[in-house]
């Protein structure tokens, strides 16, 4: 398969992590963050940490916008969708993260109306056709999904299309970088920058990672050979006292980001003084909201919504993990209440969640637990 | 006359049922293990639980096992709810170690459906019948208001006589055994998603449905002493499939993932959507154990039936990992393959 083969090609794959093991100064402990929850999900599904030495850490970040959502929005994006004759539509990702009183997909099936679709374009298709309805989309996600929401908000405006509206909830990934470095538990030597953000938003607004926090950041690819590549370049530049971005990800990010996507994104969404980040806190200027002349479009200005806050459960230390500070393993709920069955954190239900991704790909691995699954 | 067990106690907790629960995961198997064993097989039903069950009548040993069907759309590129209802429950008994000899069905119907639909399912049905060489004999029919059946629910349930010679169990496994896939992985479930149109995605993918008894029956022919265990990889696909072997038999199962057999359009769907293939659904396909020492005869036997040119050997039993499914990449890494937890496809069979 074009694109994909060419990048698992077992022998520039070994060949890659041979060159990794070779300059990895042994006296060293490297520590590299994926920001990415795609790359936290590519590591384990292609079984990455198999490949690398013992002193080139893997740090997963916060890159994973179903696992950063806190509870209380969940919650908000129900009450919106317990309202008569409103269709409750979102990502699969987001079906099955429990709110207070259960996920979007235990409210299905207790009868609301919540429909899984493929892109915001699909809900605004189900509004068109069901005139009669309140179609909600439950928007989520870093730069990489904004465009589409912001596009699609668009497209409803120009079409005439009144029964439809957003609930955003997207969020941008420069400052839950800045909050994980001024985050006083946090070694982190280097980045792995995230790909698909950066097709959004380019290689630019890193810069100030290299040249004023003094660390490497390389922006990946999802691929194995595009992590390794990456991890590699991340190596030399620390192994050679260097700090710049580099991009692994040519092929598709282009240094100054996709003008279109961010056009669009300017013209519907502004930043919000502040936002909730689950594990995080309240980040400044890290979320974005749907304009006041685009409020007809916004469910958060068309619909009472609660605001509610929901305290995560003391047990779970899913900012703990989400920061990097543990690894899933370390959690005390991990595996045992807390399954990907059974999630009590995000970050066990979503594919790109670092808890689901250990407890998939690789636990079982090495320690064996008791009770797993049924 | 036979008593039925006593009760033993429930374990599934889930306050309800969600679509999980039917997809043929990890909360399938809570729900049968933990509501259905206990309330119905009670405490005798050590052995594993199988799709079929074999019943001994006056030294005359019987497979038995039913199945229903609910997929949307009722017709799909490859097949339609009709086929699968016979060959499904067909295949549940061959993989058993079971010749289909007669099935009995029962439609429930929505008022509403037109009469050239429903003539067009029970068409293929016969059709299905013939092609696997097992009656028709017996049904029923009900019928349910406009809007509360998709068209039409299937249920079918067969029976059939044991094929002689074969002693097939989890607990038979050894490590060193050979894992046999008998074609590409996934091709039912991913035209199901697209045949549905949500996704504005197309390829020539069909439905793998068809009766996988041929395919039995030629390995019986070379390699009947050798075999351990069979199953088709329905809904969960082949992870689930063979993680409940796994667990069965308390033993690791690795597979080489560039060994297993899959059509590009499956791959590229799954790439696209997120899904593994091994977590997608087969109809026509069926993954056996075998002693090593048969593992090439039998494979040799399944390529030289039609349609099982693509069959492979995907993989070995090991000791360790305990009860686990592992995937090896060509370039060494691992992984660990799980059961479906959750419900990627919904109605698919």
């Amino acid at each position: 398969m074009k694109f994909v083969d060419e990048f698992r090609h077992p022998t520039a794959i070994t060949q890659t992590a041979e060159e990794i093991r070779r300059i990895a100064d042994p006296e060293r402990h490297y520590r590299l963050m994926e920001v990415c929850g795609g790359h936290t999900h590519a590591i384990y599904r292609f079984g990455l940490k198999d490949l690398l030495p013992d002193n080139v850490e893997l740090v997963h970040g916060p890159g994973c916008p179903v696992c950063v959502l806190p509870m209380g929005r969940i919650d908000d994006g129900l009450a919106i969708g317990a309202q008569p004759d409103v269709i409750f539509t979102a990502f699969g990702d987001m079906m099955r993260v429990p709110g207070a009183n259960g996920s979007p997909l235990e409210h299905k099936a207790r009868g609301m109306d919540v429909r899984i679709v493929y892109s915001p374009a699909d809900a605004l298709k189900l509004a068109e056709n069901n005139p009669e309805k309140h179609v909600m989309f439950f928007a989520i996600g870093f730069e990489t999904t904004a465009p589409s929401t912001a596009l699609t908000l668009l497209r409803a405006r120009d079409k005439g299309v009144h029964n439809f509206s957003i609930f955003c909830n997207h969020v941008t990934i420069i400052p839950a970088i800045r909050a994980i470095l001024d985050s006083p538990d946090m070694r982190i030597d280097a980045f792995l920058g995230p790909g698909h953000v950066s097709t959004v938003i380019g290689c630019r607004p890193y810069t100030w990672i290299a040249e004023n926090e003094g660390k490497p950041i390389a922006v990946s690819g999802f691929e194995p050979l595009d992590l390794l590549q990456s991890i590699l370049m991340a190596l030399r530049q620390l192994n050679a006292g260097r700090a710049e971005v580099e991009n692994q990800y040519q092929r598709v990010v282009p240094w100054d980001g996709n003008q279109a996507a961010l056009r669009a994104m300017a013209q519907v969404f502004e930043l919000r003084p502040y936002f909730e980040w689950r594990g995080l806190g309240f980040i400044s200027q890290s979320a974005l909201r749907i304009k006041d002349e685009l409020a007809e479009w916004d469910a958060e200005h068309r619909f009472q919504v609660p605001g509610v806050r929901v305290t995560d459960p003391k047990a779970a230390q899913c900012g703990e993990v989400l920061k990097g500070v543990l690894k899933p393993s370390q959690c005390k709920l991990f595996g045992k209440e807390c399954t990907p069955e059974h999630p009590i954190g995000a970050l066990m239900v979503s594919s790109e969640g670092s808890c689901a991704a250990y407890f998939n790909y690789e636990h079982r691995k090495s320690a064996e637990l008791v009770g797993i699954g049924a | 006359m036979a008593t039925i067990a006593a009760p033993t106690k429930i374990r599934f907790r889930d306050a309800q049922v969600e679509m999980a629960h039917g997809a043929g995961g990890k909360a399938s198997r809570r729900l049968v293990e933990g509501l259905f064993a206990p309330l119905l097989f009670g405490a005798d039903s050590a052995q594993p639980l199988g799709d079929a069950a074999h019943l001994d009548f006056n030294g005359t040993r019987i497979g038995i096992t039913t199945d229903s069907f609910v997929v949307r759309p009722l017709r799909f590129p490859g097949g339609s709810i009709g086929e699968l209802a016979v060959n499904g429950t067909v295949n549940d008994l061959a993989v058993s170690g079971a010749r289909a000899e007669a099935l009995v069905v029962s439609y429930v119907l929505e008022a509403g459906l037109p009469t050239p639909v429903l003539e067009a399912e029970v068409r293929a049905m016969g059709d299905a019948a013939r092609n696997a060489g097992v009656l028709i004999v017996s049904g029923d029919t009900k019928v349910v208001e406009h809007g509360k059946a998709d068209g039409m629910y299937i249920t079918t349930a067969g029976i059939g006589r044991a094929i002689s010679g074969l002693r097939m169990s989890p607990n038979s496994v050894r490590p060193g055994d050979h894992v046999i896939i008998s074609g590409p992985i996934g091709d039912h479930g991913i035209t199901i998603l697209l045949a549905r149109g949500d996704l504005d995605l197309e390829s020539d993918l069909r439905s793998d449905t068809r009766p996988v008894l041929p395919f039995v029956e030629a390995i019986v022919d070379v390699a009947a002493p050798g075999l351990r265990w069979m199953r088709d990889p329905t809904r969960g696909g082949l992870a689930t499939s063979l993680n409940e072997l796994a667990r069965d038999c308390g033993l690791g199962i690795v597979l080489h993932e560039d060994w297993i057999p899959l059509r590009d359009a499956v791959r590229g769907a799954c790439e696209l959507l997120g899904l593994d293939p091994l977590h997608i659904a087969n109809e026509g396909q069926f993954v056996a154990v075998l002693a090593p020492e048969f593992a090439e005869l039998a494979l040799d036997a399944i390529q030289r039936t039609p349609g099982g040119e693509d069959a492979a050997i995907i993989g070995e039993v090991r000791a360790a990992p305990a009860a686990t499914v592992l995937g090896i990449a060509p370039y060494g890494g691992t992984r660990v393959i799980d059961m479906l937890v959750g419900d990627p496809l919904p109605r698919i069979c």
